[in-house]
């Protein structure tokens, strides 16, 4: 391969590369879901404690513990409380004050309503692909 | 003059030690939480997994300047020793973080960002060095053209890794999650294509043969792999609600890889009669198995990369099988033979016996990882609770805690001879005549 091609190559790759980047950034990730202050600082106190060790959302993260994405709808704000306050034999109390305990369901209830994980209705394509339109 | 390239390695070497015996205790904590709760399983898994990616980017990185080095190429070695002590200084700062409990949050990175810092300055002082050494190579083989795509690869998606400092990424969690995947699927192409270029190098000097390095299969190979390593991330983050067309333009990229699979295959005869050429090489056999981890790892990446199977197996031990299989079978088998190669210690059978330890053990670890995958993700999608999945489980995990301590066990059998040879020649074998 002369070396000419293999620039051409190379920085035909590049520039697609910086094209998509740009796209990804923008709209590939346009949300109408937008967080809230205490989301915010959940977010923050879910970084804190290292959560993603040992719990998932989306199914990305550790495999400890269980996915948190549809926890609150699923189980609760009262027993995701219960959990995070005191512990269990697999998890340690962290030991959060009530503000904080506030703002980690506030963000564990924003990621709730952006996405059913996983998702139980979905439909299979001859080609391989999902269609995720049906809601569970 | 002391080298810096087996300063590098030795450091990787280390790095790989203790990986092992915190992957154990981690491992050992899955099953029984309670053990040793002072470096708890949220403390425990990442200092695993640093050590582990410290072990790579260690030997890769060590792989390189090995080659500066041997052949006279070198310049600014100053700034190669610095880059060193920066990698072990920031190193050792991190893992503190972790034992004080002080983190990040981001998986995979999870000490504060605020070391990315030194880490980003340091990647500069190896660029400099190797870009101003190469620069005088002429028809570069494929290896220099993976190792240079590789150094600034890293870089770039290094930075992108800390973009959810910044609100506009940190205030979506769909936007902060695509770029971090993003980022990482690039990364880790990043630190392939500096390990499968020592892999490529090792090849070069077992056969003494220069023509593949600057060949056209050669070429296209690596520019197959450098399309997949900037478009086929997003079978990370098919559940993640970002735009179809992003996990649609994975699905698209991600088969290309069967251009790779089956030149494999078809090549799979040429491989067995070098394999007979080459057996008395203990370098080879790590070289052949990683061929085999190779063919394995990505039969089960394409296949996740498809959305009809990943909706399956997103988020259970499947993508484990993935991640370990890639580390372990592919990159580690890779730079033990680079090892063995650059030290010359090919005529032992300890490292026969730790070979099939690891590799027979590895098989076990993986197809349980994959068995216990599938189980939970079809366990899940029936609605089955995660505790009563995890219990039916037990048996499946148990199978991997022992296939991994074996696995650990025939690692550090292995470092342990590494330790032994590194110390009948020292100090000599860390530095080199000058002339």
């Amino acid at each position: 391969m002369r070396l000419q091609n293999k620039r051409l190559f190379f920085f035909t790759l590049v520039a697609a590369y910086l094209s998509y980047t740009f796209f990804v950034y923008t709209s590939g990730t346009e949300t109408a879901f937008k967080m809230s202050a205490a989301a915010q600082e959940g977010k923050k106190v879910f970084q804190d404690n290292n959560c993603i060790a040992c719990h998932q959302l989306y199914g990305l993260g550790g495999y400890m513990g269980p996915d948190l994405t549809n926890v609150i709808s699923s189980r609760g704000e009262l027993y995701v409380r219960s959990f995070i306050e005191n512990g269990t034999a697999k998890m340690p109390d962290f030991e959060l004050n009530k503000p904080e305990v506030d703002a980690l369901v506030a963000y564990l209830g924003y990621v709730d309503s952006s996405a059913n994980f996983p998702n139980r209705s979905v439909e299979l394509t001859w080609y391989g692909t999902v269609n995720n339109s049906t809601a569970e | 003059m002391i080298r810096t390239g087996r300063l590098f390695i030795i450091t990787g070497i280390t790095s790989l030690a203790l990986a092992l015996v915190f992957g154990a205790l981690a491992a050992i904590q899955f099953i029984y939480p309670d053990f040793l709760p002072e470096i708890a399983f949220y403390k425990a898994r990442p200092l695993h997994v640093s050590l582990a990616v410290a072990w790579i980017f260690s030997c890769g990185i060590g792989a390189v300047y090995n080659y500066l080095e041997l052949n006279n190429l070198i310049r600014f070695r100053y700034l190669g020793l610095l880059h060193w002590l920066s990698f072990v200084v920031t190193g050792i700062l991190i893992i503190s973080s972790y034992f004080q409990g002080t983190f990040g949050g981001r998986e995979y990175w999870e000490f504060p960002p605020v070391f990315s810092i030194p880490i980003l300055a340091s990647w500069i002082l190896f660029g400099v060095v190797f870009f101003s050494s190469v620069i005088r190579v002429k028809n570069w083989p494929v290896y220099l053209w993976m190792w240079a795509t590789g150094i600034v690869i890293f870089f770039v998606t290094f930075l992108e890794a800390n973009l959810w400092i910044f609100d506009y990424f940190s205030n979506s969690v769909v936007r902060e999650l695509t770029v971090q995947w993003k980022s990482y699927g690039s990364l880790v192409g990043s630190w392939n294509m500096l390990v499968y270029g020592a892999g490529l190098y090792v090849m070069e000097k077992i056969s003494e043969d220069k023509s593949y390095a600057q060949s056209g299969i050669a070429f296209i190979l690596y520019f197959v792999g450098l399309t997949n390593l900037f478009f086929n991330w997003a079978h990370h983050i098919y559940a993640v609600p970002s735009s179809g067309w992003i996990g649609t333009t994975a699905y698209i990229i991600s088969m290309t890889e069967l251009f790779i699979i089956g030149r494999i295959i078809w090549k799979w005869k040429n491989t067995l009669s070098t394999a007979k050429k080459f057996a008395n090489r203990q370098a080879y056999l790590f070289i052949l198995a990683s061929d085999i981890w190779v063919f394995l790892n990505l039969a089960l990446a394409i296949l996740i990369s498809i959305p009809a199977v990943n909706v399956y197996t997103h988020g259970t031990h499947v993508t484990v099988a993935h991640a370990m299989g890639s580390t372990i079978g592919i990159n580690s088998m890779i730079l033990v033979a680079f090892i063995l190669h650059h030290f010359g210690w090919n005529n032992s059978g300890w490292v026969r016996v730790c070979f099939w330890i690891i590799n027979l053990s590895l098989g076990v670890f993986w197809i349980t990882l994959i068995g216990s995958g599938i189980l939970k993700g079809a366990a899940l999608m029936n609605g089955e609770s995660f505790s009563a999945v995890m219990i039916n489980l037990s048996a499946w995990f148990n199978l991997f805690m022992i296939s991994g301590v074996f696995l650990a066990a025939g690692f550090l059998a292995l470092l342990f001879h590494f330790l032994f040879e590194f110390l009948i020649d020292f100090p000599e074998n860390l530095f080199r005549k000058t002339e």
